[in-house]
């Protein structure tokens, strides 16, 4: 049971993370800061293995029963 | 407010609650008020009265002494008098209390000693800005429940007694009374720094002012005096509390001028205390209420301010409308869908203002001569500077000659005047709509029936409110953007939200599907569809009922679809080429029909169309003849053999079931236990078997039938309520299992213990037209009253449910860029439901691609 890898199960969306410039690239888009975005917990067990830090902005690829797929963006946060 | 007055802005960045101190409350007030008498012999009001003229305005004409301000532009002005003793505030006395407890007696010092009182102090610091204050009181409350055991004082030592409170306002140490004199210098002794551990900030908050010596008088505006009809004054309750506290505290101050004995002074202390406590609340449990002469308990400051018909609940949060109506609504089928019918008495009671110009004197002095008793006519008249005029049957004369331009009339509604329609609950934005005003005889108001479904209403009783914006500026708003047209296509499904109901839908079904006639009952009913243009009508003797249909089509409209059975529905120029009209294509929601032609035309079109289906639908049912009876259920003899063979073999087959789980052959389904699978596979075997039947019913019985018809057509009814009443009603389930409730073992006495088969357990053979047994009813009867019980436990729930949510997403946006934001421009969304697409643009929530192709290569 230990070893399952919940980024493996077909309702979990694909997380990436970005790197410094496509974050900025990404809040130069919408023209926000941090704060504005959608939050994502640190301890969300899809981000465990991404090494990643608060700050770090997560890139989610979902399947959209209207779109096809869609694109959502999670800035980490502690709490 | 004036033209010439500047607007400042400015933002609210905190507020701070305190108490006011005897300075200010000095320092505030214009007049002290030292007689509890009102009024002098010629009705004015007395100097340092309760009614003193410094105190505001409450009579029409006067001048504020205070500020020269005319009533209702003085809001009156505060006056204080000073007690001749002191007094307990019984707003405070809790607070008190605690304080007295905490300090010590001797030397007022907080019961902590200095080193703790820093740690404590910094430890609300922290909890203030971590949370909120909210949890920083609820730490003070806990470092107080502490104190109260503490009987030496770690600052001088002293020994400490033990202080109760004897409800509503008396303190006692050990037995003996403390006289709000001695509260008030024990509080006086205390440091402004331990102030601060009890949350008191002592710059706005002094603990001895909680005991009062000087009483703020409120402004006359506050308590305006009434004049009866027979002139005479009526006081507020206010007032006459304030005159009480008045008159003992005069009477409290001569008895001590006079060096009177104790007992007398102490009586009259306690009788101040008594009023000034019901003055601010007559609600304390330990206190009689203090009362009218009448009998009845006087309304003092909390009760004005507290519960439903208090300040809050009531004025503040409960506003109400003028010029607005509330009656029953019944359905008109000959009105426009963008009309509603308004009875004539609420249209002699709703006005709306005219101002009167160059072009209308001459029409707006006639609802003047009609006056306001006789319809069309007008009831009131309102001068350019705003005075306003009643008119009524011996003024009516006087003031068409004073009419000038300029005035305003207000004249009763007429035709065509714009109202807002709605019902609650008004969760949507197509349950509040702009109609025309129709004036109609009768007390109700009248729509046409297929814009009942945007509202949810029915005429079994619901009741609809009317508003008429008094504005030019609101009724072009509501006209434009509330309009009935304007909200045909649902922001939820894209789809026409508005279309041919019940008869309507049988109607045009059977025209596109057999109808046939003489060219001249053809034009017969389209006239009654209110088309008067035949250019369109093919010119042979016999029409079909298709080319009528096609005669309400745009000539240039193109549509393909399907109908409820499938079939293809082919509009071409204009014409049914094929397929049968019913609810897939004209009824509410459902169909791209009504949305291509609302596309295309416009909501103008649209709306006529729709009206023109559903006349025209109505008047082949009244040409034709639409009833329904008892042998639409009929089936021939071989049916119900059918019918019976299935149910005989299901109640094998589940005997065979019960065999095999008696004797152990029964296999159990993982997960579950043997009498479980049973029971499944029971439940299981007996729907099939009703369905079955259904199935037999479709197949037999006649499609000629008004009761087929409507259920074919989508107006009413389906297959399976056909079935329950030619054939068999079904396996009543609970929860989703088969009846289990009743007796020990078994759910009738009529029934063996353990008997598992079908009849035992709430399945129903027999079909409503047949009748039921008397099992099989009582068996339908818990059915019916468990799912009664279900709707109307799960309405409210659903609704507040809804409501929450609505709440939570009212004030998302989407953004110039696609992304949908709070209030706060933080982002929920990064494209608008994931695709982009607002779905009132589309077609039922998709974008046809290959439509607007076709249609830009046109």
């Amino acid at each position: 049971m230990k070893n399952i890898d919940i980024r493996k199960h077909i309702l979990v969306p694909e997380h990436s993370k970005l790197t410094k410039q496509e974050i900025q690239e990404l809040l130069e888009k919408y023209n926000i800061t941090l704060n504005d975005l959608p939050k994502i917990l640190l301890t969300d067990s899809a981000i465990e293995k991404l090494s990643v830090k608060s700050g770090d902005v997560i890139k989610i690829i979902r399947n959209s029963p209207t779109a096809g797929t869609s694109i959502y963006y999670r800035v980490v946060t502690n709490e | 407010m004036e033209d010439n007055e500047i607007a400042v802005f400015k933002k609210v960045e905190s507020i701070a609650f305190s108490i006011l101190s005897p300075g200010i409350i000095k320092k505030m007030a214009s007049a002290k008020i030292v007689t509890p008498e009102l009024y002098d012999k010629e009705g004015y009001p007395v100097d340092g009265g309760l009614m003193d003229s410094r105190l505001g305005v409450i009579d029409p004409g006067l001048r504020c002494k205070t500020c020269g301000a005319k009533l209702k532009e003085c809001s009156g002005h505060f006056g204080y008098i000073s007690l001749a003793r002191p007094v307990m505030h019984i707003k405070f006395i809790n607070v008190i209390y605690d304080l007295l407890r905490c300090t010590c007696r001797e030397c007022g010092r907080i019961l902590i000693p200095q080193n703790k009182i820093q740690d404590y102090m910094g430890e609300l610091k922290s909890i203030e800005n971590e949370s909120s204050p909210e949890e920083r009181r609820i730490k003070i409350k806990e470092i107080i429940k502490n104190l109260k055991t503490i009987n030496k004082c770690p600052y001088c030592k002293s020994r400490q007694q033990k202080i109760t409170l004897e409800k509503p306002t008396t303190f006692l140490e050990n037995e003996k009374r403390i006289s709000p004199i001695e509260v008030r210098t024990r509080l006086e002794k205390i440091t402004d720094d331990d102030c601060e551990v009890f949350g008191l900030n002592p710059k706005s908050i002094r603990p001895e002012w909680m005991v009062l010596t000087i009483l703020s008088i409120p402004p006359v505006t506050m308590r305006p005096s009434i004049t009866l009809e027979s002139g005479e004054r009526s006081e507020d309750d206010l007032t006459h509390k304030l005159g009480d506290i008045v008159r003992i505290n005069q009477r409290l101050f001569e008895n001590i001028n006079a060096g009177a004995p104790e007992i007398i002074i102490e009586d009259l202390w306690d009788l101040l205390q008594y009023h000034i406590t019901t003055f601010f609340d007559n609600n304390i449990a330990q206190l009689p209420p203090a009362r009218h002469r009448s009998g009845d308990p006087l309304k003092t400051i909390t009760e004005r301010i507290k519960s439903k018909q208090g300040r809050i609940r009531h004025n503040l949060a409960g506003k109400r409308t003028n010029f607005s109506a509330r009656t029953v609504i019944s359905p008109d089928p000959m009105l426009s869908l963008n009309e509603v019918g308004v009875p004539k008495v609420i249209a002699m009671k709703l006005t709306l203002p005219e101002r009167v110009n160059e072009w209308n004197i001459e029409y707006l002095k006639g609802f003047v001569k009609t006056g306001p008793n006789n319809y069309p006519g007008a009831n009131y008249i309102a001068r350019p500077d705003g005075k306003k005029k009643k008119i009524t049957d011996e003024t009516r004369e006087q003031l068409i000659e004073e009419i000038k331009l300029g005035y305003v009339v207000e004249r009763h509604l007429i035709d065509g005047d714009i109202a807002i329609f709605n019902r609650q609950p008004s969760l949507h934005r197509m349950s509040m709509m702009c109609h025309k005003v129709r004036v109609l005889p009768g007390k109700t108001f009248r729509i046409n029936p297929t814009v009942a479904h945007p509202y949810n209403a029915d005429y079994d009783g619901d009741e609809m409110n009317l508003h008429i914006p008094q504005t030019e500026e609101a009724r072009a708003e509501a006209e434009t953007l509330m309009m009935v047209q304007t909200q045909l296509i649902s922001p939820r499904y894209g789809l026409s939200i508005i279309g041919a109901i019940q008869d309507a839908i049988s109607g045009n079904y059977l025209l596109t599907k057999e109808g046939a006639y003489s060219r001249r009952d053809a034009i017969d009913l389209l006239l009654s569809a209110g088309i008067t243009d035949f250019s369109t009508l093919s010119k042979k003797d016999i029409v079909s009922g298709k080319e009528v249909f096609g005669v309400l089509m745009p000539p240039d409209f193109n549509f393909i679809g399907k109908s409820k059975s499938g079939e293809a529905v082919i509009i071409k120029n204009g014409k049914l080429i094929e397929g049968v009209i019913d609810s897939a294509n004209i009824g509410g929601g459902k169909g791209l029909m009504l949305r291509n032609i609302h596309k295309k035309y416009g909501e103008a079109e649209a709306i006529t169309i729709i009206e023109a289906i559903f006349r025209l639908g109505t008047a082949v049912l009244i040409k034709r003849g639409f009833t329904i009876g008892i042998s639409d259920a009929d089936l021939p003899q071989e049916a119900i053999n059918k019918i019976n063979d299935t149910l005989a073999k299901a109640r094998g087959n589940v005997e065979v079931l019960t065999k095999g789980y008696h004797d152990g052959t029964l296999q159990a389904f993982p997960g579950r236990t043997l009498k479980e699978t049973l029971e499944l596979k029971i439940l299981e075997l007996l729907n099939k078997a009703r369905n079955e039947t259904g199935e037999i019913v479709s197949d037999y019985s006649n499609k000629e039938t008004h009761m087929m018809i409507m259920a074919d057509s989508g107006a009413r009814g389906n297959l399976l309520n056909l079935a329950q009443m030619a054939a068999c009603v079904g396996q009543q389930a609970m929860r989703g299992k088969r009846i289990e409730k009743g007796y020990n073992e078994r759910t009738l006495s009529c029934f063996k213990k353990g008997d598992l088969g079908p009849e035992a357990h709430g399945f129903i053979a027999d079909g409503f037209k047949k009748g039921l047994n008397p099992r099989e009813f009582f068996f339908a009867s818990m059915t019916g009253r468990d799912s009664l019980m279900d709707t109307a436990l799960r309405t409210p729930k659903s609704g507040y449910l809804y409501r929450r949510l609505a709440n939570a997403l009212q004030d998302l946006k989407v953004e110039y860029d696609n992304t949908v934001r709070d209030s706060s421009r933080k982002i929920i969304q990064f494209e608008y439901g994931e695709d982009r697409i607002d779905v009132s643009k589309s077609d039922g929530g998709i974008l046809n691609v290959k439509n607007i192709i076709k249609s830009v290569i046109e």
